[in-house]
């Protein structure tokens, strides 16, 4: 095989990885979206704060430990202990949903009935307010994601790939991050767990029916309150496992909320509603703008994914309005 | 009653707020929130750590008293320009503003203001040209002399000739990364070297093509431009796909606390620098007795000692040298930012000033003149030591090849003065 061509494939590959890792943040996106209508904004920040609590919780960091310092003249930063991975992982989640609580009861609770408008500017106040939060609580320095995930490249697979190539040719084996394989793994049994949670639970059965009408699930006795409470605590473990992904790669420090940008094309293609709308849309994305990078970047000075991934949705949005996957929405005179 | 205890609470955040009219006003632009805060929050700690470490042995400069009031600008540009405009009335001396696109933005205002700009390390290189920019200053080193720094230090590993090699510039897509590209190109048509051009698009969180490129196509050498997440991600990527970190050279703002892996991950990673490392400094014992100890630091005091930390304590320094040369010129104390301008201009950092201000060494020797206002872009080299885990320096502060940048700066200077109706002053 001509090296050209396994480096497309490689292209193609790694695109397909990188998408995944784009529909992880597009996940918390669409099932708070399907449960209540609601555009969450504070999505990138949450992976970030949930990301910051792990760390935190796992290097036995003092919270607000300088606000304490501050007020008190201390000098305390750690409790001096090491919680295992697994432990903190446990913990960070049940703060989510300590979190999923305090957002139900003091801003969703209050703005029921409201317009999505409002709601979506309601979370615009939580992202900014949890970006400030997050650094009294854990401080603003970069830290070390560290709950054993491998990463670099897969050397078996690059030994195993490097005689493909015709001989004399410059190739050096298939490179794929052993951190791409391990979140599209995760990616894979979230997305199966999340189906079967919304198929075949009581609980799933209940948010699909919020989803579909509010009004009518509560006439039914179903808990809206319990329900968004529910899909915030969801959310905030999707946050928490793209946290984990994405910090695994860039240390843990306040960009890790701008990887909401990424998930922006995604939910475009994809759709607002849809679980595997957000699979699909990632990897279409993913391999999209890492192709168009490869072959045309070159051409007119590289740089072109952030720009291209929007115009890739663009082009979908013009043949399928509502995305891919979405709801289409008929409303007759 | 109410209205009473509202003048009141109003009086008092006036009070604190406002500086003292006497004080010498260092305005710190500074940014210890956003996606840059790991980066602006040590450099903005060793600012005003400085100030209050003259404030506190020596009872300010020459006797009058210093004050640094921070206006957060979050490294955007708007909120620079901002903070700039509700600053300067209040009797500001000089300004930093640590970043490019501020100072891009603030070279027509403080002109028109008679306010000088410095920017250590930054901003826009062709600014060296006192003759077009009167108020910008940018030594000790700037972009272009980093280039060139790195660069002579590729051709010292190589043996002195680097004809064929291929080096591949990773730079943020920015007025910032785009600095060192026509000075790099100049090089590489002089000493007969293959520049690639590898974009990385802001903040920088995925670099995937990017690496992988670098991967296919195998560079002698990597030069990184990068700030922020970028540079994590970036020292990351290369690790992955096994590129030697001994090849790989950043900028100074690619080179600090942040800029490194766990372990061994990142040893032997070299970058351009201006200043020194570490604390192995006399002044260091006075911040921690007059600062850190006594509870007047502007951060918690882990930064004391890093990189960035050191940086904003060098800049810190060289205002405050530039205040004294004011006040002996003029022999006044309450100098005035035209003042300080010209003493800007006249100033001599010397090995005796260095070691007077207890950091012999840490800088390099220079002098800044009407016509030179970036010196002698004296830059040396820093490299990771995964064992130590510290910056060590390995390259003496050495000057770049000037007989490639002095002619970019001068068509560059000469093309803003064009631009905007500028009469170079005859220096």
């Amino acid at each position: 095989m001509s090296a050209d061509f396994l480096y497309t494939v490689e292209v193609i590959l790694n695109g397909l990885m990188a998408g995944v890792m784009y529909s992880l943040v597009a996940l918390g996106f669409v099932l708070i979206f399907k449960a209540s209508g609601i555009f969450n904004y504070a999505q990138g920040v949450m992976a970030l704060f949930a990301a910051m609590t792990l760390v935190g919780i796992q290097t036995g960091q003092i919270p607000f430990a300088h606000l304490i310092n501050a007020v008190f003249g201390t000098d305390v930063h750690h409790f001096g202990w090491q919680v295992p991975a697994f432990f903190a992982i446990i913990l960070t989640v049940a703060v989510m949903v300590l979190f999923a609580i305090i957002v139900e009861k003091y801003i969703l609770h209050h703005l029921v009935n409201q317009e999505p408008i409002i709601l979506f500017m309601a979370t615009i106040g939580l992202a900014y307010f949890m970006e400030g939060f997050g650094d009294i609580m854990w401080g603003s320095e970069i830290k070390t994601m560290d709950v054993g995930i491998p990463s670099g490249g897969s050397l078996w697979l690059e030994e195993y790939t490097v005689g493909w190539a015709a001989e004399g040719e410059r190739y050096w084996g298939m490179y794929i991050d052993k951190l791409d394989m391990v979140a599209t793994a995760v990616a894979i049994i979230l997305v199966v767990s999340l189906t079967l949670f919304s198929q075949y639970t009581k609980t799933g059965r209940a948010l699909r029916a919020v989803a579909d009408d509010h009004q009518a699930a509560l006439s039914v006795g179903i808990s809206l309150r319990a329900i968004w409470v529910i899909v915030w605590s969801i959310a905030g473990f999707v946050a928490l496992v793209a946290g984990i992904m994405w910090g695994a790669k860039s240390g843990v420090q306040f960009s890790l909320s701008l990887i909401a940008l990424k998930a922006l094309p995604v939910l475009m293609l994809g759709g607002f509603t849809s679980i595997p709308g957000a699979i699909i849309g990632g990897l279409i994305i993913g391999v999209g703008e890492k192709l168009f990078e490869f072959a045309v970047g070159p051409m007119i000075g590289g740089a072109t994914e952030n720009w291209f991934a929007y115009v890739l949705a663009l082009m979908f949005l013009v043949f399928r309005p509502q995305g891919l996957f979405g709801e289409k929405i008929i409303e007759r005179v | 009653m109410k209205i009473k205890q509202l003048a009141t609470v109003a009086l008092t955040t006036l009070a604190v707020s406002a500086p003292v009219a006497a004080d010498l006003v260092f305005p710190s632009l500074s940014y210890r929130t956003g996606p840059y805060a790991a980066g602006g929050t040590p450099v903005a700690d060793g600012y005003a750590d400085y100030f209050t470490l003259l404030n506190q042995r020596d009872g300010g400069i020459g006797g009058v008293m210093t004050s640094v009031p921070e206006c957060e600008t979050g490294y955007n540009t708007a909120k620079g320009v901002e903070c700039y405009e509700s600053t300067k009335g209040d009797g500001a001396l000089v300004y930093m503003p640590l970043s490019t696109g501020i100072t891009y933005q603030l070279i027509p205002k403080v002109t028109a203001d008679d306010i000088p700009l410095v920017t250590t390390g930054y901003g826009r290189t062709s600014a060296a040209n006192g003759a077009v920019f009167s108020h910008v200053f940018n030594f000790p080193a700037n972009y272009w002399a980093g280039a060139s720094r790195i660069i002579n230090s590729i051709m010292d590993e190589a043996g002195g000739d680097i004809s064929g090699k291929n080096i591949a510039l990773v730079y943020h897509n920015s007025g910032y990364g785009k600095e060192p590209i026509p000075t790099l190109k100049a090089l590489a048509e002089k000493h007969n070297f293959n520049l690639t051009l590898i974009p990385v698009d802001h903040p920088g969180q995925e670099q995937k093509s990017q690496w992988l490129q670098i991967r296919r196509e195998r560079p002698d050498n990597i030069i990184m431009y990068g700030w922020g997440v970028m540079n994590q991600v970036a020292l990351q990527e290369a690790a992955n796909i096994r590129y030697p970190m001994d090849q790989m050279y950043g900028i100074w703002w690619s080179v600090t606390e942040n800029d490194k892996l766990e372990g061994m991950g990142s040893h032997g990673y070299k970058g351009a620098t201006f200043h020194n490392v570490g604390t192995d400094y006399p002044i260091f014992s006075d911040l921690q007795k007059y600062v850190v100890d006594a509870g007047l630091a502007a951060g918690d005091g882990s930064n004391v000692g890093t990189v960035l930390y050191n940086r904003g304590l060098y800049g810190a320094m060289l205002a405050a040298e530039a205040a004294k040369t004011a006040q002996a010129m003029f022999g006044v104390k309450d100098i005035t930012s035209g003042q300080m301008r010209d003493a800007f201009e006249a100033l001599d950092i010397t090995a005796e000033v260095m070691a007077a201000a207890g950091m012999p060494n840490f800088g390099p020797a220079f002098k800044v003149s009407c016509a030179n206002h970036g010196g002698p872009g004296l830059a040396g080299i820093q490299q990771w030591d995964g064992k130590a885990q510290e910056w060590k320096l390995i390259g003496d502060f050495e000057a770049p090849d000037m007989d490639v940048i002095a002619p970019l700066i001068k068509a560059d200077s000469e093309a803003y003065a064009k631009e905007n109706n500028i009469t170079p002053r005859d220096c």
